[in-house]
């Protein structure tokens, strides 16, 4: 929760272009003859907040697999924090700082919210099984700490008065809220969220909007969504990324993306002859 | 009030000389008294931290000097707004010391009401919780040209906020610790000139009619009412929830004076929604809420009965109609019969006792209920079940006491004899009227207001009422809102409204008949019972909108308003004024559409104005209305909302 924010230039004084975190190098992915993507290359820089946005189908969950280590393309390769791997599993990238949410909330429905947040600390649990299930010294102080960590979290996205309540039991707009507490709660440096605002209200979704530009600045965290919603595409991301059947159409400022002609036409589905 | 004399000797702490009762010297006082024991204690990350009166008085110590070190001085005001937070307590506190006077606001003001007082009050200071706070009064400052610093408590999202004028609490203390360093007598010296006439606190009256008017109260006023209150309930070592409105006076009344002059501890709960879960590991011993909160209470404890399984549901209505029924014959003075102690017993064990832990109202020893009239079964259900609920009857003018009932003397409908340290009269005009030590001294910068409530000393209080054989006060309505129908009849808006307002099912209702023939009435439903009532029915509905217009609702709601006519009914005086026809309104009375004060109060005028085309439909024999209505969202921003109203018919007794 002290982690220094790279985004803010005061508090470096002579700050180099911040290193890209994330490089995506020509990757290609297929399942067999469906190819998902195809030869993607981008980069997301230390502290921004990149958009990937694209029409149904464009591979753009794909694409998040890939760089957390679900899927493994066949081709291209991804460089986290400098260091390039063909093949990463899901609990190396965890490891490594990565977390994600989900566009269907992956919640355990039975348990409480601060269950659920206390499971995103589980990468970061030191103290082996026995010492756990006796509730030994270390295994005391462990808990003491990450919990202490989670009610950070809590204090942090408001939720503080669902604490204690099954998260079957709460409405969808807090479910996701709770999801990106697991998330918050691994510490991470790159935030993967899929459709974090899918199917909230309008209220819901500026409360979103304002907890990932708060966990951005408060934490500097590098966040990459994929959202629907261009107006909290527009308002959010410092860059978007555009896929349209595994290809990448568009890479640059939302203004420019949001002005790109092929990129209105892969949303209108407009043939070029005909679009004004 | 000739039994309090006496009674008084028997006191059980210390007997407290107040050597200067202004609260800077109060909180120095309990510092020595108690200085290791627990003053506050805040809910943060899941647990209860805890301050010590020790701790406390560094706290304010150094925010006082750093309010020093940014040249706040005697005579300034400052401007607290957030939720019940102990440092937003030590900040009225820490203004205190160096003479100068908090007005605390309404959290959930909009930043055009906030905008108002700052500017009224000329505050130099403002100190808020947080950043949804703090970006209210940076898009007021240009408006503000008094206020100078804004000093924020939770930095959380303030990092990139760079006006010049935001500072942190922890940064002030700093400045505070260098302060003393330069200046080491400062603050004493402050602390010294303070005397008992000065400035403790404005309150802002949330106004029903007009704009707010700042009630200024000194420390003498509230330390009297504090010290007096303390030795007519007897309290000793109480424990209190701060958790209404810092800026309603019945907050500061009893989380700031009363906690301060009895040395009690004041718990802040976590936020607004965790209140209800906080209540229950806290375990207050006095505990105050208005009318509302208590039908809350009723009403969420009737929601779970109705889930649960038979057998509990059979217990709870059996005793708790044994215990209402007791509690009703005791108010008439009839002591209950053997059956009726062993029934009350064994409900104790199996109902009561343990409905009053789940509440978290396990060891009250007094609650006190406020602000509105309370409807005489809501508070004898909560007698009933062993709480000792009280209605008393108060006025941020007086130093919040005006009557309170006695222990084990209390009626449903009275709000008990005016408190020893106040008389009470009722003028010609069936005016209550009050004068005393907790009297203010006028409305900030407004002496016409000022003028216009004092009558030699006795404080107009504009509440129509009269004190009934007992010598206890009952309140009927207010006096502008008194009136009568077209054949003569007296109409008594809030009395009705309140019989109305008993049914679980009701949130709101607003009656209309003043030169009219008949009384109608705008009904807001309780959209939590109301919906449950509808889930259980396989009634269903998407939004307010659509529950407050089904056939069902209509029906249901027509019934609890002709369970009300028949009580009207048993009124002489108010028989004619039973309610005939009413409409459900299609949304919610909003303080942010000026329909209700941020207390919850009806704003009769405005709402008659803006309902004005549901009020003539009411008296014209149709069966519904289309209307068109403005909603205010929190952040000011507004939308139009469109229905169709059905308006129906209800039985009058005879």
């Amino acid at each position: 929760m002290n982690a220094t924010p790279a985004s803010s230039a005061a508090a470096r004084p002579a700050p180099q272009a911040p290193e890209p975190l994330l490089q995506v190098r020509d990757v290609s992915l297929h399942f067999g003859g469906v190819q998902a993507l195809s030869g993607v290359s981008f980069e997301v820089k230390q502290g921004a907040i990149v958009a990937i946005i694209g029409p149904n189908g464009a591979g753009k969950t794909s694409m998040l697999n890939v760089i957390n280590g679900v899927y493994h393309p066949q081709r291209g390769s991804v460089t986290y924090k400098g260091v390039t791997r063909s093949q990463m599993q899901t609990h190396e990238a965890a490891r490594q700082g990565i977390a994600r949410t989900f566009q269907n909330i992956a919640l355990f429905k039975g348990m409480t919210t601060l269950d659920n947040i206390m499971s995103g600390r589980n990468t970061r649990m030191g103290v082996n099984f026995l010492l756990q299930a006796l509730y030994l010294g270390p295994a005391r102080r462990e808990e003491m700490e990450h919990r202490r960590k989670v009610e950070d979290v809590i204090d942090f996205l408001e939720i503080q008065a669902i604490r204690k309540v099954p998260v079957g039991r709460l409405p969808y707009g807090l479910q996701k809220r709770v999801e990106l507490g697991r998330a918050l709660a691994a510490e991470p440096d790159l935030l993967l969220l899929d459709e974090p605002m899918a199917g909230m209200n309008v209220e819901e979704k500026e409360d979103m909007c304002r907890f990932i530009l708060d966990v951005n600045d408060e934490f500097g965290t590098t966040i990459v969504l994929i959202e629907h919603d261009m107006g909290v595409v527009m308002d959010l991301s410092s860059r978007v990324v555009v896929l349209d059947y595994g290809r990448k159409i568009a890479d640059g400022a939302p203004d420019d993306v949001r002005a790109n002609r092929e990129v209105i036409d892969a949303y209108l589905g407009v043939s070029h002859g005909s679009a004004t | 009030m000739e039994a309090t004399a006496s009674r008084s000797a028997a006191r059980a702490f210390p007997a407290q000389t107040f050597p200067a009762r202004t609260f800077p010297a109060l909180l120095q006082e309990q510092c020595r008294i108690r200085g290791s024991r627990v003053a506050y204690r805040e809910k943060e990350y899941g647990i209860w931290q805890s301050y010590t009166w020790e701790q406390v008085w560094t706290q304010v110590r150094e925010l006082a000097e750093g309010f020093a070190a940014l040249g706040f001085g005697r005579g300034d005001r400052i401007c607290i707004v957030g939720d019940n937070r102990p440092h937003l307590y030590w900040g009225m506190l820490a203004a205190q010391c160096l003479g100068g006077v908090p007005v605390p606001l309404y959290q959930d003001s909009i930043e055009r009401e906030m905008q108002f007082i700052v500017e009224h009050a000329e505050a130099r200071f403002a100190l808020v919780e947080d950043q949804e706070q703090a970006d209210k009064f940076i898009n007021i400052k240009a408006q503000c040209p008094k206020l100078e610093w804004v000093i924020y408590r939770d930095p959380r999202g303030m990092r990139n906020y760079r006006q010049p004028y935001l500072l942190g609490y922890e940064a002030v203390r700093e400045r505070g610790r260098a302060f003393a360093g330069e200046h080491p007598q400062h603050l004493e010296r402050e602390i010294a000139q303070c005397t008992e006439e000065d400035l403790a606190v404005i309150c802002y009256t949330s106004g029903t009619t007009g704009r707010p008017k700042g009630v200024m109260l000194t420390h003498r006023n509230f330390a009297v009412a504090s010290e007096d209150l303390i030795e007519y309930e007897r309290m000793h070592d109480e424990n209190l929830i701060a958790y209404l409105p810092m800026a309603w006076v019945g907050d500061f009344g009893l989380s700031f004076a009363l906690a301060l002059a009895g040395g009690y501890t004041v718990n802040c709960p976590e936020n607004g929604a965790t209140v209800m879960a906080d209540l229950r590991e806290v375990g207050p011993t006095v505990f105050i809420g208005p009318p509302r909160i208590w039908e809350n209470l009723l009403t969420s404890v009737m929601i779970r009965m109705d889930d649960a399984a038979w057998i509990k549901r059979k217990l709870f209505h059996f005793f708790v109609g044994r215990a209402v029924a007791l509690e009703k014959a005791r108010e008439r003075g009839r002591a209950p019969s053997w059956t009726g102690r062993i029934l009350a017993a064994l409900g104790g064990a199996l109902v009561y006792g343990p409905l009053r832990d789940s509440l978290g109202l396990g060891r009250i020893r007094i609650a006190y209920t406020a602000g509105e009239a309370i409807g005489p079964e809501l508070l004898c259900f909560f007698r009933a079940i062993g709480i000792n609920l009280k209605q008393f009857y108060g006025q941020t003018e007086a130093s919040v006491y005006v009557a309170i009932p006695r222990d084990g003397r209390v009626k449903s409908d009275t709000c008990g004899p005016p408190v020893p340290w106040t008389e009470v009269r009722v003028s010609e005009s069936g005016e209550v009227e009050y004068r005393g030590p907790g009297v203010f001294k006028g409305y900030f910068k407004n002496p016409d207001a000022t003028r216009a409530v004092f009558d030699g000393d006795w404080v107009k209080t504009g509440d129509a009422g009269f004190i009934d054989r007992d010598g206890h006060l009952k309140i009927v309505d207010r006096v502008k809102d008194v009136s009568r129908l077209t054949d003569g009849t007296l109409f008594a808006p809030k009395y009705i409204e309140n019989q109305v307002k008993f049914s679980p099912f009701v949130k709101e209702c607003v009656c209309v008949g003043q030169d009219r023939s008949y009384v109608a009435a705008l009904v807001n439903i309780d959209p939590q019972a109301v919906g449950n009532w509808c889930e259980r029915r396989n009634v269903t509905y998407t939004s307010y909108t659509d529950l407050a217009q089904k056939p069902e609702v209509y029906n249901l709601i027509a019934e609890e308003i002709a369970k009300a006519n028949r009580t009207l009914a048993g009124d002489e005086q108010l028989r004619g004024a039973q309610i005939h026809r009413f409409l459900i309104l299609h949304k919610e009375l909003d303080a942010d559409d000026e329909e209700i004060t941020r207390t919850r109060k009806l704003r009769r005028g405005f709402i008659s104005e803006k309902y004005k085309d549901l009020i003539d439909a009411l008296y014209s024999g149709a069966r519904h209305v289309t209307t068109q209505t403005k909603l205010t969202f929190e952040d000011g921003r507004t939308a139009l909302v469109k229905a169709d109203l059905g308006i129906r018919d209800v039985k009058c007794a005879a």
